[in-house]
């Protein structure tokens, strides 16, 4: 067990000398929208056009998107059209659900809920049933439950915590619908944390109003538990280490008409045909986009991106990213993982080198990191023992505000993470600095999840819900509000699924025809055979195996 | 990700290979730092999801120890087991049916009066949990102490796996955390009024609204409800 190096711990001192001062001092003022526009302007990675490039081919031609998502988007595919034989069915159901997340699994859910059969369902997913970014979600779910709150609130904070470039038609959906959430979790056996009777309310950053519903630190384990058992019991089907590699489309209308799965253990792959298929594949952290480290789960590819694109789908605000004010920044082995918002909601200070604090904490998320990040390139940072640069979270000071034992009982997983690396959270401060957290655009979907070519124009028999779609945070999203998405959205593609699976009457054809055009215009724009996708799962084996591996067929 | 792997090396053994590894990496690193590429056994990478738990022994030491890959550092000489898969199979709960008492539990779990209260489950638990007061708080009838002592549980199954009276642990866990959500937890009363409110369409008219003004209308409606903490007039809602 390490702990802080000694010269860590001098500085150190400097947060201890200065703590009781800031425990009297009134807090940093919250910014004007004016200066939270300059503030990201100048700092966020957003805003360098170094990282970004427009699109060369497909349907959103000449947008601009980070360059990585990009090259994503102008890949090869995996197979080959001809390649297949398409002629043999291995699954021949109605809905088709590729993803296993909290969105994957409410859509699940709801489709039983609406009338469709459960073994007329079938889940696929990379790795495990959960496994996922919602399970290791922490800092809760926003609804405006309060009776000092209302859904005009949430609306408001969630436009303008996005620079109001939402799309205001999908916010009215998830502030009107976020508080049925809560309850439909809770009728399931979801324990939300209470106080009385009545819940825990956490802030929230962009938030006015505390609004965050939470399970302590662990909210979204006890949400998934919950789900994972739920959704079993109802006997749909479920195939893990399956992801999908392609989607199948319909050679009269283009429509989706199911996919192709890829075994990971078997290297076989399987014909899925549905009659509906729900894309709840996620998003994109362990791309690492301009080398950020992430707080994502392992699976975390952006697949349901490059696969919807493929077939026709619309795309907004890829040229923005989120990264998470506070993810670790030390020690090595726990690089990129989240602090949770809640440490800020409990009253954790951000402080530079110098132990002063630089920012109001519970500012929109873009709007911390920036700050974070502009400490870090004027100086004002603590560098790491590898040579990352950080700020400090005084994490001692939520014991000072509310009582020895608060991290404990409040922020036990945190806790019990840096206790793992010989750091107590409750006598020692963290080091913190962004870290690659959500994809807040994605794949265009109206109110209904239907996934909508750029002409608003839907591709019939495709829906999506969750990190993969886009429109719902604009250009930035505020804590709580994911997970309000996925559910809120997970349901309505749910039902529409339902609907559009009683309209389905006869079973769709598959082909792999849509990928025709796109193999095209790769060799024309003579795009590297090297550069394929979707990527599935990152590769972090180390440089030296690397460059001595050959593979044989055993 | 700009940190470098400059500092001391230590020699880890994985199926009995050894390997060197750069000191200060967690297993989970370390083996893919070593050529390994996860397909089972790696999952949220942040210690939530219950995906990697390893065995491993220290040199000197007769102990078997228990970890999370992606948690547990690295260290000079150890020995190490990847568990990726436990096999316990869940019973299928239909909600309708499920009672708040012991004797529901133990009806889908029989194997929990099997417990000869050895331990064995709680030094096996990554978490630092202790399923064995959880499975003898259920023999008791107390659910709710159950569901408490297991709210931190991650799935992992490393405690089945050393039980020698084979409960599905995680399973039972989470019954009976359904259980105390569906039976123990006090109802919210606000909630039930905003949902009742919402389904009236309280909020429509005043929603419609704002879904239809262009950015700098709303961006003024906000600014002026920052400063005054009220919301504007025409969106005052009865």
């Amino acid at each position: 067990m390490s702990g802080y190096p000694p010269e860590l711990r001098k500085l150190i001192k400097r947060v201890e000398e200065t703590r009781r001062d800031r425990i009297k001092a009134p807090p940093p003022r919250r910014l004007t929208l004016d200066e939270r526009d300059s503030l990201v302007k100048a700092w966020h990675p957003d805003y360098k056009p170094e990282l970004k490039r427009p699109l060369r081919m497909g349907p959103c031609k000449g947008m601009v998107v980070y360059s990585a998502i990009a090259d994503l988007l102008e890949s090869w595919p995996l197979v080959m059209p001809n390649a297949l034989d398409l002629s043999r069915i291995d699954y021949d159901v109605d809905v088709l659900i590729i993803g296993s997340g909290g969105a994957g699994l409410a859509a699940a859910w709801w489709a039983v809920e609406s009338g469709v059969a459960p073994d007329r369902i079938l889940v696929a997913t990379k790795l495990r049933i959960g496994d996922s970014n919602t399970i290791k979600y922490q800092s809760g779910t926003q609804a405006a439950t309060a009776s000092d709150d209302s859904p005009l609130i949430h609306f408001l904070d969630t436009m303008a915590g996005a620079h109001f470039t939402n799309n205001p038609r999908l916010v009215k959906v998830l502030v009107e619908e976020a508080p049925m959430i809560i309850k439909w979790l809770e009728e399931l056996g979801v324990r939300w944390d209470r106080a009385g009777d009545d819940y825990v309310r956490v802030a929230g950053g962009g938030a006015t109003k505390n609004r965050l519903h939470c399970c302590g630190d662990y909210t979204g384990l006890e949400v998934m538990r919950v789900l994972k058992d739920e959704v079993y019991s109802l006997g749909v089907q479920f195939l893990e280490f399956h992801p999908a590699i392609e989607l199948l489309t319909d050679p009269e209308n283009g429509g989706v008409s199911g996919a192709i799965l890829y075994n990971l253990d078997t290297r076989e792959y399987k014909i899925v045909r549905s009659k509906v298929t729900i894309l709840a594949t996620g998003g994109i952290g362990r791309l690492h986009i301009a080398e950020f480290p992430t707080t994502n789960h392992y699976g975390a590819t952006g697949d349901g991106l490059v696969l919807a694109y493929r077939v026709g789908a619309g795309l907004v605000d890829l040229d923005t990213l989120q990264y998470h004010p506070t993810g670790v920044a030390w020690p090595e082995a726990i690089l990129g993982e989240l602090i949770p918002e809640k440490t800020r909601s409990l009253g954790a200070q951000l402080l530079n080198i110098f132990g002063n604090r630089f920012i109001y904490e519970l500012e929109p998320r873009d709007v911390v990191a920036s700050a974070e990040i502009r400490e870090c390139a004027e100086g004002r940072g603590i560098i790491t023992p590898t040579g990352m640069c950080g700020v400090w979270l005084d994490t001692p000071l939520i014991e000072e505000l509310r009582g020895p034992g608060t991290i404990k009982r409040e922020l036990p997983a945190l806790y019990r993470m840096f206790l793992r690396h010989g750091i107590d959270i409750t006598v020692e401060p963290i080091l913190t600095y962004p870290t690659l957290h959500y994809q807040n655009g994605g794949v265009l979907i109206d109110e209904w999840t239907h996934v909508l070519r750029p002409t608003g124009e839907p591709i019939m028999g495709l829906l999506a819900a969750g990190e993969v779609t886009g429109g719902i945070h604009g250009k930035n999203r505020l804590a709580g509000n994911s997970t309000a998405d996925i559910f809120v959205f997970g349901r309505r593609a749910g039902i529409a699924a339902a609907e559009l699976v009683k309209k389905t009457v006869e079973p769709p054809r598959i082909s792999l025809n849509h990928l025709k055009p796109i193999i095209e215009e790769l060799s024309k724009l003579e795009v590297p055979i090297s550069r394929r996708a979707p990527i599935l799962l990152p590769d972090y084996r180390g440089k030296a195996v690397l460059t001595r591996i050959i593979n044989i067929n055993l | 990700m700009s940190s470098s792997h400059e500092g001391r090396f230590v020699t880890i053994y994985f199926n009995d290979e050894a390997f060197k590894v750069p000191e200060g990496l967690t297993v989970m690193k370390a083996l893919e730092y070593a050529g390994i590429r996860f397909t089972h056994g790696s999952g949220c990478r942040g210690g939530f999801c219950g995906a990697c738990p390893i065995l491993y022994r220290l040199p000197g030491d007769y102990k078997f120890r228990v970890g999370l890959a992606c948690q547990t550092a690295v260290v000079d000489n150890m020995r190490i087991s990847l568990i990726p898969y436990v096999p316990v199979v869940p019973p299928k709960i239909k909600r309708s049916d499920v009672k708040p008492s012991p004797g529901y539990v133990i009806a889908l779990f029989p194997e929990l009066t099997r417990c000869v209260s050895c331990n064995a489950c709680s030094k096996a638990c990554p978490q630092g949990l202790s399923p064995m007061d959880a499975v003898q708080a259920i023999l008791r009838g107390d659910l709710i102490k159950a569901a408490t002592l297991t709210f931190d549980c991650i799935s992992c199954g490393l405690c089945s796996l050393r039980c020698p009276a084979e409960i599905r642990h995680y399973l039972v866990f989470r019954v009976v955390g359904r259980i105390v959500g569906l039976f123990y937890t006090p109802k919210v009363k606000t909630i039930e009024h905003r949902i009742k409110e919402i389904k009236e369409g309280k909020y429509s008219k005043a929603l419609e609204t704002l879904a239809s003004m262009k950015p700098d209308e709303l961006r003024k409606i906000y600014d002026s409800y920052l400063k005054s903490g009220r919301l504007p007039e025409f969106l005052e809602v009865k």
